[in-house]
């Protein structure tokens, strides 16, 4: 076990600040329209956890979550976004998009998804030392916002996004872990994951074949083949 | 032993043959040979594997115990036979403007992936290798199921992905839970990731942490075995898809999840602390089986039809797993293996017939008896084994479920003979539709009888084990049962 760590100590505090700031991007994630601004506000969501993870390497004197930093900074925060903006050019998407549930709803969900992560994650991490119980309960908020958004946005594209946010909490649970082994390996898979499905958006040219890039198109295919 | 040595070990070999082979695949010009290039390495694969039970042992990435074994020979099996399936299918397709050249490449090359990928998944010691794999499997599926290139095929791969990936990206988080859960039992490293020492030390481990480690890997894993609530992508999958593909997604990609649930079922029963972890799996199991029983009726598409009645033996295997006890295990191991063997069968003749007659859906395809009568007989008896009814081998294991239920959790037998009475009517049902009545036109080129080699040996196996299962082999299931808690 590490050292005991608490509210007042550089070391936590800034770890803390990091992953709330993971979380509130995620939350900007939900209630935003435009699809430019949501890929923007990924971005930041990767830059800020590529600096989470770089500190938690210095944290934990973990040389290779500085690896694992570098990976999401270069992919997520500059290559991905780029590449989805290239596709919103390619398919011309400029609108804004259309959401299942209002914002207040949609903003209702998130809190409650929050306060029900940390009422699940802190009472069982007792044991555990407190840098990881907050990152753990951050990440699993981080990972059910990404869902909440998924299921919320009628578009491919954006729910795209969702899944890119939610694989964004997985790794700040990863990284807030002392000593996890294989972190940077399993950041590579989930990298390789991510590119197969932007790409896949991309490869597949649903906007080309069904005049938009709405999910609910491609249900009325399969209920007619049913 | 270094992890490279590892890797070129036995059990390294087993999963490093398919994939290095569909390298080799997608890289040889000549795609006529692909097909046989897939059919060889699947052999090397299939005779590699069957020497894995004398190779018993755990390293620091790969693991190999009795579970481990006996599945990577069946997924190598089904494997090999659908290796030898799909160089005819595809051919056909081909002829058929369906698929062109590149494509044709691709198709074998995406398989040997899935199936490497699949294999090293079975034999992987390690959960974060073991969750890398089955995300690559993950993705060599969703770019095979796609390759038709239909509307149809673009939707259900999408859907696959999106649900699969949820479901994949959860694992993941359970799989973090799960190394911080086993911390107080063993010191930071690979030891807290790996099935080895992760199962012997579960008393140890916290017990709080170990309920959230199971209950992300329960859907993770449940979305990949295609139970219910988890099971919208699996229909799609099935019926858009390649149908040799129908046949490993089938009965493989669902082998390799229940593995893993197996496997965490028994490090849940070593905590005392932890939750019980046979209830939860047996009500995700029941909802399967139900849902699926019932869904069976209003299908029109007979690879959908089929994909349902998978997922209702999904569900059956994992209701037998979650009773647990060595004698529920047994039957839900052989259940488990036996439905593999004959849905693998199924979709094969299903997949010819539907070549024959230019449509999957049941109006395009009936009275197959009349005219193709080696086709409809071997149909038949593929669907008279999945729907569980004497002398195949699936009726025993079935048997053997409903008896153990009965004895331990007796209300439970009501809804469990329901699902297993209107899956089988259903499935009975069609069968009268496919193989007797009017004909249907045909509309495609006949096949010889390559096509149907694999289903034969599949059903023999089937029902040699259904009417007399021979005492090594009642031995060998007893021990995985006893090997897994």
């Amino acid at each position: 076990m590490g050292p005991r760590l608490g509210f007042g100590v550089f070391d936590y505090d800034l770890a803390h600040m990091l992953g709330g700031a993971v979380l509130v991007l995620s939350f900007g994630l939900l209630y935003q329209r435009r699809v430019s601004a949501v890929i923007t506000l990924y971005a930041m969501q990767a830059v800020v956890l590529a600096a989470a993870a770089a500190w938690q390497g210095w944290v934990q004197g973990a040389v290779e979550l500085y690896l694992t930093a570098a990976i999401t900074l270069a992919a997520k925060g500059l290559a991905i976004p780029f590449g989805l903006r290239a596709i919103v050019r390619r398919l011309d998407i400029h609108r804004t998009i259309e959401t299942a549930l209002g914002i207040f709803a949609t903003m209702a969900f998130g809190v409650g998804l929050v306060a029900l992560s940390i009422l699940v994650v802190l009472p069982v991490t007792l044991h555990a030392y407190a840098l990881t119980r907050e990152d753990l309960a951050t990440a699993l908020s981080v990972v059910l916002l990404g869902m909440l958004m998924m299921i919320t946005r009628r578009n491919a594209l954006t729910q795209v996004i969702g899944f890119l946010s939610l694989e964004n909490g997985l790794i700040l649970a990863a990284v807030g872990v002392a000593g996890m082994p294989l972190v940077v390996e399993l950041a590579v898979a989930v990298l390789v994951m991510l590119v197969f499905i932007v790409f896949g958006v991309f490869f597949f040219r649903i906007r080309e074949r069904f005049d938009s890039l709405e999910a609910h198109h491609l249900d009325r295919v399969g209920r007619a083949q049913r | 032993m270094s992890m490279v040595g590892e890797v070129l070990s036995l059990p390294g070999l087993v999963a490093l043959v398919p994939l290095a082979g569909g390298l080799l695949v997608g890289l040889v010009r000549r795609h006529d040979i692909a097909g046989w290039i897939n059919i060889a390495v699947a052999a090397a694969a299939f005779a590699l594997a069957c020497l894995l039970p004398w190779e018993a042992g755990a390293g620091l990435l790969l693991l190999v115990d009795p579970l481990a074994a006996h599945m990577a020979i069946l997924t190598s099996f089904v494997g090999l036979t659908t290796a030898w399936f799909s160089r005819f299918y595809i051919a056909t397709e081909a002829a058929a403007g369906r698929l062109d050249a590149p494509r044709l490449r691709q198709y074998h090359a995406l398989f040997l992936f899935f199936l490497g990928f699949m294999l090293l998944a079975l034999l992987s010691n390690n959960l974060g290798v073991t969750w890398v794999a089955m995300e690559s499997a993950t993705i060599a599926a969703v770019l095979v199921v796609g390759l038709p290139r239909t509307d149809a095929a673009i939707e259900a791969s999408w859907k696959y992905f999106i649900l699969c990936g949820v479901g994949i990206a959860l694992a993941l988080f359970g799989t973090i839970v799960l190394y911080l859960a086993a911390g107080p039992a063993l010191s930071a490293g690979l030891a807290a990731m790996s099935w080895s020492t992760l199962v012997p030390a579960a008393a140890l481990s916290h017990g709080p942490l170990l309920n959230l480690a199971f209950v992300f890997l329960l859907i993770g894993y449940g979305t990949k075995a295609g139970l219910a609530p988890l099971h919208a992508w699996m229909p799609d999958a099935h019926a858009e898809g390649p149908t040799p593909v129908s046949a490993v997604l089938s009965g493989s990609i669902l082998n390799v999840a229940l593995t893993m649930l197996l496997r965490l079922r028994g490090l849940m029963a070593g905590n005392a602390a932890a939750i019980a972890p046979g209830p939860p799996l047996m009500v995700l199991g029941l909802l399967s089986l139900l849902l699926a029983a019932f869904s069976l009726w209003r299908r029109r598409d007979a690879k959908r039809f089929f994909a349902f009645s998978t997922i209702e033996q999904s569900g059956v295997a994992a209701f037998a797993f979650g009773l647990g006890g060595p004698a529920a295990v047994f039957a839900g191991l052989l259940h488990l293996t036996l439905h593999t063997l004959a849905k693998a069968a199924v979709f094969q003749c299903i997949g010819r017939a539907s070549q024959l007659k230019g449509g999957q859906r049941f109006r395009d395809i009936g009275g197959l008896l009349a005219g193709h009568r080696a086709l409809a007989l071997t149909l038949a008896a593929g669907i008279v084994a999945v729907a569980g009814l004497p002398p195949f081998g699936l009726f025993t294991s079935e048997f053997l479920i409903v008896m153990q239920t009965v004895a331990r959790q007796p209300f439970l037998a009501v809804p469990l003979g329901i699902g297993l009475v209107v899956g089988g009517w259903a499935l009975s049902w069609r069968l009268i539709t496919l193989c007797l009545g009017e004909p249907t036109p045909d509309r495609g080129p006949d096949a010889g009888w390559a096509m149907l080699a694999p289903a034969w040996l599949h059903l023999a196996i089937v029902l040699v084990l259904g009417l007399a299962m021979p005492a090594a082999l009642t031995a060998w299931f007893t021990t995985i049962a006893g090997s897994v808690r």
